[in-house]
């Protein structure tokens, strides 16, 4: 086998909705249009397709590099690639920006066809069920009648359980990794604190800053470093950071960033709102905390998953206080309830929730083990049907 | 086939024991299940389900690759995370003597199934009591391979010691075996099992039937 290396350059491409998409919220979208990624080839009876659901603020370039860039930027490039474990050379790779995003889904940011602007606040609030039927056109599109798997991180995770659960015919196996069934309290209050954040910059202009030429800047500078800091684990923090001082010795007794931590997260604030757009992150931020399937079922876990069929894969991240260990462990028991196949890894890790976006030894071995299952009994039916 | 086998300790022979005692289509959990080499087995001798235990990240990811259900716990903190009654069989093989609390887990285990199965190393197999009882040392042998200072296995017992313990927990032992490495057998065996059988299995459930009079 050749040393993994990347994708290579890569294209966007835009996929056109025009039958109308009801959303939970009751709104609905008469047109809309999907921006995604593929990598790798669909094989002749469209079986080895995989869909990659993103997180809050990553979109659909989960791998490779844009015309024009030097190196990849793909998000999940760690794990995508031929000879990663997301390998391309044996699996069809999809990866769609939700829609409410901001890389070319339409959006907030979007032009609203009925005035012509952007919609601004008027862009309806969307769940994650609303993200799974808009990909499940999107699938039909393709031509794909199931997927080999689809898999998520994080957010990306909770849009994988909603597939299950939603197109369970459609889903081979669901891969969940550092994601939850619901949002604690503790969660739920993070995101409002970021969505304050926003809301409250003189720039926001009540969601329609588009028309006043500027952005609310301040406020999704805030909201990123607040979700930076749960992202990381304290160990990671105080390892990468410790209580450094930025280019000095001593203290100077004033408010400029002084330690190295304060101007890391301002840099990555700075990096985030230069690429992110404030409403799309609102949006993000609402459909997490909606997410509850439990509650849309007879109010427990193992009922909703009782429409589920696919083989599950769940993982999760000792350092992940976002995301638990415990929470993946609740879907992993759900799942055991109903008596469906599911294993389930505990990777050990300093990093915290975005582990998931790194190469760690035992989460690579283990994805790599998953989806060689996958290519095998892939090649199994080939054979078997051959 | 003959690898996987022989890293978890059991021979085919135990492993057509364990088959044999499982009814067909059974829901099962195997609680230090290694590589999942004996769910394997079972999955393809008698269609169960179900899922492999495990702790070691790198028998996680074999497990995964045999096609085995397995979910890494750590079972010295409990099966809280399973449910009551889920499971037809619970399956401990030779690891019950590297556990904290053996007691406690086994308790755990017939919560959470009907019936339990385990396998351990018999303490009082003739050699292991050989190297004691008259050279004086603490046993080591192919089933024994570490020293008293490094060994994980912290809790060993007899024969004798595990049904003496079954019967203080009110279980009610079904069937029983001692069997030679070797996968010999013998009137030696059958008559003195906790003197000549190097490996016990025992296939044990809850006494229902207790003080109904």
């Amino acid at each position: 086998m050749n040393k993994p290396h990347s994708v290579g350059v890569v294209e966007p491409k835009i996929a056109h909705f025009d039958t109308p998409l009801e959303l939970t919220s009751k709104s609905r979208l008469d047109q809309y249009q999907l921006a995604y990624e593929t990598y790798g080839e669909l094989n002749q009876d469209a079986s080895n397709a995989v869909l990659i659901c993103h997180a809050l603020s990553s979109d659909h370039h989960a791998a490779g590099r844009h015309a024009g860039q030097k190196q990849p930027t793909g998000w999940w490039e760690a794990l995508v690639g031929p000879g990663k474990p997301l390998d391309t050379n044996r699996f069809f790779i999809v990866c769609s920006n939700n829609l409410g995003g901001c890389s070319g889904s339409t959006g907030p940011s979007s032009n609203n066809p009925e005035t012509g602007k952007p919609f601004g606040p008027d862009f309806p609030i969307v769940t994650v069920s609303d993200w799974v039927e808009s990909q499940a056109r999107l699938t039909d599109q393709l031509g794909i009648q199931q997927w080999a798997a689809v898999i998520g991180g994080s957010l990306g995770g909770m849009q994988v359980l909603q597939w299950s659960i939603s197109f369970p015919e459609r889903v081979r196996h669901a891969i969940v990794i550092a994601s939850t069934a619901k949002l604690t309290a503790q969660n739920i209050g993070f995101n409002d604190v970021a969505r304050q954040a926003i809301r409250t910059d003189p720039e926001f202009f009540d969601g329609n800053y588009y028309q006043h030429n500027t952005r609310p800047r301040r406020g999704l500078r805030v909201a990123r470093m607040l979700g930076h800091i749960t992202y990381l684990s304290d160990d990671s923090m105080a390892h990468k950071f410790g209580r450094s001082l930025q280019q000095k010795a001593k203290f100077d007794y004033e408010f400029t960033p002084e330690f190295e931590v304060e101007s890391y997260l301002r840099y990555k604030g700075d990096q985030f709102v230069d690429r992110f757009d404030a409403n799309t992150y609102l949006l993000m931020t609402k459909a997490l905390d909606y997410f509850d399937p439990a509650a849309d079922a007879d109010g427990t876990l193992s009922g909703a998953l009782s429409a589920a069929s696919a083989n599950f894969l769940v993982m999760s991240f000792t350092s992940d206080w976002r995301f638990s260990v415990e929470r993946s462990r609740e879907i992993v028991r759900a799942l055991q309830s109903n008596k469906l196949n599911v294993s389930y890894a505990e990777i050990e890790s300093p990093h915290g929730h975005d582990s998931f976006l790194l190469s760690i030894d035992h989460y690579v071995s283990v994805l790599r083990a998953y989806m060689n299952r996958i290519h095998s009994q892939l090649e199994h039916n080939n054979e078997a049907s051959a | 086939m003959s690898k996987i086998l022989r890293q978890t300790g059991l021979t085919r022979h135990d492993y057509q024991v364990i088959s044999d005692w499982i009814e067909p289509n059974s829901h099962i959990m195997d609680l230090g299940c290694g590589n999942g080499a004996l769910l394997k087995h079972l999955q393809q001798e008698k269609n169960v389900t179900g899922y492999g235990v495990e702790l070691d990240p790198t028998k996680i990811a074999q497990c995964i690759e045999n096609g085995v259900n397995v979910i890494q716990t750590n079972l010295d903190k409990g099966l809280d995370h399973f449910n009551t009654d889920d499971f037809d069989y619970v399956i401990l093989s030779l690891t019950l003597q590297a556990m904290r609390n053996p007691k406690a887990l086994l308790q755990e285990m017939m919560r959470v199934g009907k019936q339990g199965i385990v396998t351990f190393p018999n303490f009082a197999y003739w050699r292991n009591r050989l190297q004691l009882g008259l050279g004086g040392y603490m046993p080591v042998s192919e089933e024994l391979p570490h020293k008293w200072y490094d060994t994980p296995n912290i809790h060993l017992c007899t024969i004798k010691d595990f049904r003496a313990l079954c019967e203080q927990l009110d279980f009610t032992i079904e069937s029983s075996l001692a069997v030679h490495r070797t996968g010999r057998q013998g009137l030696s065996l059958k008559l003195m099992p906790n003197l000549f059988g190097e490996i016990a299995l025992c296939r044990f459930s809850k006494n229902t039937i207790k003080y109904s009079a």
